[in-house]
């Protein structure tokens, strides 16, 4: 159904194939593909492959591998693709915090079908792979030249593990130093939840800041946490609020008074590019987050890449190998002294570092700067036009301009109306768009819900979304039961909410669901 | 079918606007009315129930009659089922004890009723923790830890607890002396908890994963970091039961315990013998935010009097809570009230509370 031009709504109703689980679909001695018998002089050299693996290690019995046809494989994801609302098919502002931008399909291409990346293997001499190596060594320049810092390694698979190797770094740091007793790291409410969850990973005690009135870290809580015993801080800026801390640089300067590092998590940094860097902050680590700034997809569409940087005395720390250049050739470089070691095997992702490359080179350092002020454009455009919306309100700084995303609340929706952020969130997808990120835990502004728009979309874009949200606070105040019980038009009407949070329930794998549902 | 029973104390929170501090007793009521004051908890009482009247074919409602209860649920268009007996305009807290009982005999699955913190300890005698039960907030004092935010909100949590997909968990029921209140000094109590609904408004909503709870992790911390020789002062509250369960201590829920060297050395201990105890070793007091205020001293805890702190002194203060307990705050500080200016003075600004196994979060108290 095509989108009615005066309202910007369309009637949308979900293909609902309600597809089976690829294992009930299995029909025992069904065949995808025919593997070819090994041939006869390939047999003589290594026999039949399987004899030199120890019988201790052999399988006796075969796994239980679904049994299907590939038309049927085909069919099969041609139908789950059909019961999503995944980037490519909704106007995905909804995620906020995750900075849903176009990742252009070229680089895609070039990631994946070049040869030049399809067809390498790790394990290559490094002389043969100089393509891939001189595209990590100038990403790491371009992120140097970005950020301010002196260094990056790009092999944490995502943000929470860059996160982890800074706090290792961290921990290096201070003990090269003899400094043994610095056992805290300080962290705020709003940054992210991995913000706290990885330094204590690594072994860290967590303390964590509350906002003050206006949205910001608690400047006073911060006094009074640093102690001798202070080995970081863990900081984004802007927080989820979308509110940029002004005084960052007293929250660093009071941090390095107490002998403490000082972390800028810039997982998402769309609405800085170019405009301001973690150096002149005073901040000595940052990572990006190639997955959300830098276009690169997300997890599912493509491995994540949390890029960790940091200043010139913390270089040493970093994980090896780094790649090196002696003015003729790439190499890589395994000198270990005082490095944390590794934190992945081989180069992390380096498809993702493909296509953040080719989408730093597409826009050139105007281009960078530009994006970033089409994303904060975007957003206050966005918040100009929904504070309009019955219900939505935006609890901190309200008046202030703000930065790339913010956490709005329909509180008061709620309290007019009975109708929750999770209520609007589900009757979304009957117009078409994707849930909405509400908030991390625990939620500190009521009935949250989080919107970036990044510079991907157009004004009409934002405006069908804004249309799609106001349609759905006018049904609250309407006939509150219809928002309540949608999804009316999805594959699933409603997932029971306690089930996901009840471990007797999830299954996550066959063997497992077969046990659970058979009780 | 789900049954819920309704219940309103129809003079919960005449005192309020006219600045009496309560409506507990005959004589403060008709002072009351003298005031002008009329009844407000009937109102509030409507507000929630219109958000139950959207799954009214699904629950049977179970009530009192008149003002009680009847004339509310009929107001929003639900055919109760109405027991018992009242005399109109003349109800008291007796009302209120035997209808809840009824109520529970009669097999409801929870007891949403309208008052304040007086109704609450009313219920709480009546039912203790047999079935579970709401609060919506009409009373003069809000103390209790059982009440929803707003009308519109407990009506919702209602809801969803009929539904299935709340549970149930302890919560504080607590009460001001109303006269000695009026004379200017507090004495609350922490009279027990009820069984209350989870209100999953600030707790860990999951994408993945599971759910973490707070309570084995704090209690874990504290344990952990326990220095032998020391003494543990362990004040009230179900955070800190936790730790006496962790060093498989038995606990006393509305009072102060004490442990050295793992070992409990005093159960339910009165302030001169805290005093006693603490003159002569090293003491920790580890106190959980008490009731839906914030009070860490000087409501439920009045033992650990102001000389008692002062001899353990601020550095020896540990503060346990779960991060949505000082989430539910709504950036309002934690309160002292120990009946010693000076030292209330003395113990503001920030405190580290625990708030998991190695996870702590500065908190300001006002």
């Amino acid at each position: 159904m095509g989108r009615d031009q005066a309202t910007l709504l369309r009637k949308f109703h979900q293909a609902r194939w309600d597809e089976p689980i690829i294992l009930e679909l299995s029909v025992p001695g069904e065949r995808g593909i025919l593997v070819r018998k090994v041939e006869k002089g390939v047999r003589d050299e290594v026999e039949d492959g399987i004899a030199s693996i120890p019988e201790s290690l052999r399988r006796s019995v075969p796994p239980k591998l679904p049994e299907v046809n590939q038309v049927r494989v085909l069919r099969h994801f041609m139908h789950l693709s059909q019961e999503t609302m995944g980037t490519d098919v909704t106007i995905d502002i909804s995620q906020g915090t995750c900075t849903m931008k176009y990742s252009p399909k070229v680089q895609e291409h070039i990631a994946t079908r070049h040869p030049g990346m399809a067809e390498i293997h790790p394990l290559q001499p490094d002389i043969s792979l100089q393509g891939l190596l001189e595209i990590i060594y100038k990403l790491d320049c371009f992120l140097q030249a970005i950020s301010g810092l002196d260094r990056f390694t790009f092999q944490p698979g995502g943000g929470a593990q860059g996160v982890y190797t800074g706090a290792s770094i961290v921990r290096a740091y201070h003990a090269a130093r003899g400094d043994v007793n610095r056992t805290e790291v300080i962290t705020t409410m709003f940054s992210h939840p991995c913000d706290s969850a990885a330094p204590a990973t690594a072994g860290y005690k967590i303390i964590t800041l509350m906002p003050d009135d206006l949205g910001y870290p608690d400047m006073n809580a911060l006094k009074a946490a640093l102690s001798e015993r202070t080995a970081a801080i863990f900081i984004t800026n802007p927080e989820d609020t979308g509110i940029y801390n002004p005084r960052i640089a007293e929250y660093v300067k009071a941090a390095h008074d107490a002998g403490a590092l000082c972390y800028y998590d810039q997982a998402n940094a769309n609405g800085m590019l170019g405009i301001t860097r973690a150096k002149e902050a005073g901040f000595d680590l940052c990572h990006f987050n190639l997955h959300k700034t830098f276009s690169v997809p997300h997890q599912c569409m493509g491995g994540s890449v949390g890029a960790v940087g940091c200043r010139d005395e913390l270089k040493k720390f970093l994980p090896v190998p780094r790649v090196g250049f002696d003015g003729k050739r790439y190499y890589l470089d395994y000198e270990a002294n005082g490095s944390i070691g590794k934190v992945r095997s081989f180069f992390g992702n380096p498809q993702s570092l493909v296509k953040a490359y080719a989408w730093i080179l597409h826009h050139g350092a105007d281009g960078l700067r530009e994006a970033a002020e089409c994303a904060v454009l975007n957003n206050n455009y966005l918040e100009k036009k929904l504070k309009e919306v019955p219900g939505v309100s935006v609890r901190y700084s309200a008046d202030k301009r703000k930065l790339e995303q913010i956490r709005y609340s329909w509180e008061k929706l709620y309290e007019d109306t009975g109708v929750g952020t999770e209520d609007v969130m589900r009757r979304m997808a009957d117009y078409g768009l994707q849930h909405y990120w509400m908030s991390h835990h625990p939620w500190i502004v009521p009935q949250p819900f989080t919107l970036e728009p990044c510079e991907s979309y157009s004004k009409d874009d934002l405006d069908e979304y804004v249309a799609v949200l106001r349609q759905i606070s006018k049904e609250a105040y309407e006939s509150p039961e219809l928002v309540k019980n949608a999804p009316h038009n999805q594959v699933v009407h409603k997932v029971p909410e306690p089930s996901i949070d009840q471990p007797e329930r999830i299954a996550v794998t066959w063997r497992q669901y077969l046990k659970k549902a058979a009780k | 079918m789900k049954k819920l029973g309704f219940l309103v104390n129809p003079v919960a929170g005449m005192g309020g606007r006219v600045g009496l501090k309560g409506s507990d007793g005959a004589e403060i009521l008709r002072k009351a009315r003298e005031l002008g004051a009329v009844p407000q908890s009937s109102r509030r009482a409507v507000q929630a129930l219109q958000v139950l009247s959207g799954i009214k074919d699904r629950i049977e409602v179970t009530t009192y009659p008149g003002e009680m209860g009847e004339d509310g649920a009929r107001e929003c268009g639900l055919l109760p089922d109405v027991i018992g007996a009242i005399t109109k305009g003349a109800t008291t807290a007796e009302d209120t004890v035997r209808a809840a009982r009824q109520m529970a005999d009669h097999g409801v699955d929870l007891i949403l009723f309208a008052g304040g913190d007086g109704t609450a300890r009313d219920i709480y005698k009546a039912i203790g923790q047999r079935i579970p039960a709401l609060g919506i907030p009409a009373g003069v004092k809000i103390h209790s830890g059982v009440y929803a935010v707003t009308p519109r909100h407990a009506g919702d949590v209602a809801v969803r607890f009929l539904e299935g997909k709340l549970k149930a968990q302890d919560a504080e029921v607590m009460d001001i002396d109303e006269d000695a209140f009026r004379r200017g000094t507090v004495t609350a109590k922490l009279l027990g908890y009820l069984r209350t609904p989870e209100d999953r408004r600030f707790v860990q909503r999951v994408k993945s994963g599971s759910v973490r709870p707070a309570l084995p992790g704090i209690a874990a911390d504290v344990v952990g970091d326990m220095k032998p020789g020391w003494l543990y002062l362990v004040g009230p509250g179900t955070t800190t039961r936790a730790i006496l369960d962790e060093l498989g201590l038995k606990n006393t829920l509305l009072g102060v315990d004490v442990v050295l060297d793992r070992c409990l050395v005093a159960s339910d201990v009165n302030e001169s013998d805290l005093a006693r105890l603490v003159a002569d070793r090293p003491a920790i007091v580890v106190l959980s935010v008490i009731g839906g205020q914030g009070y860490l001293l000087g409501r439920g805890n009045q033992q650990l009097s102001p000389a008692v702190i002062r001899k353990v002194g601020k550095e020896q203060i540990v503060v346990v809570a779960s991060k949505e307990k000082l989430v539910s705050l709504a950036g309002r500080p934690l309160l002292v009230d120990t009946g010693d200016e000076e030292l209330d003075r003395m113990l503001s600004g920030y405190v580290k509370v625990t708030t998991g196994f190695r996870e702590y979060c500065m908190y300001r108290v006002g």
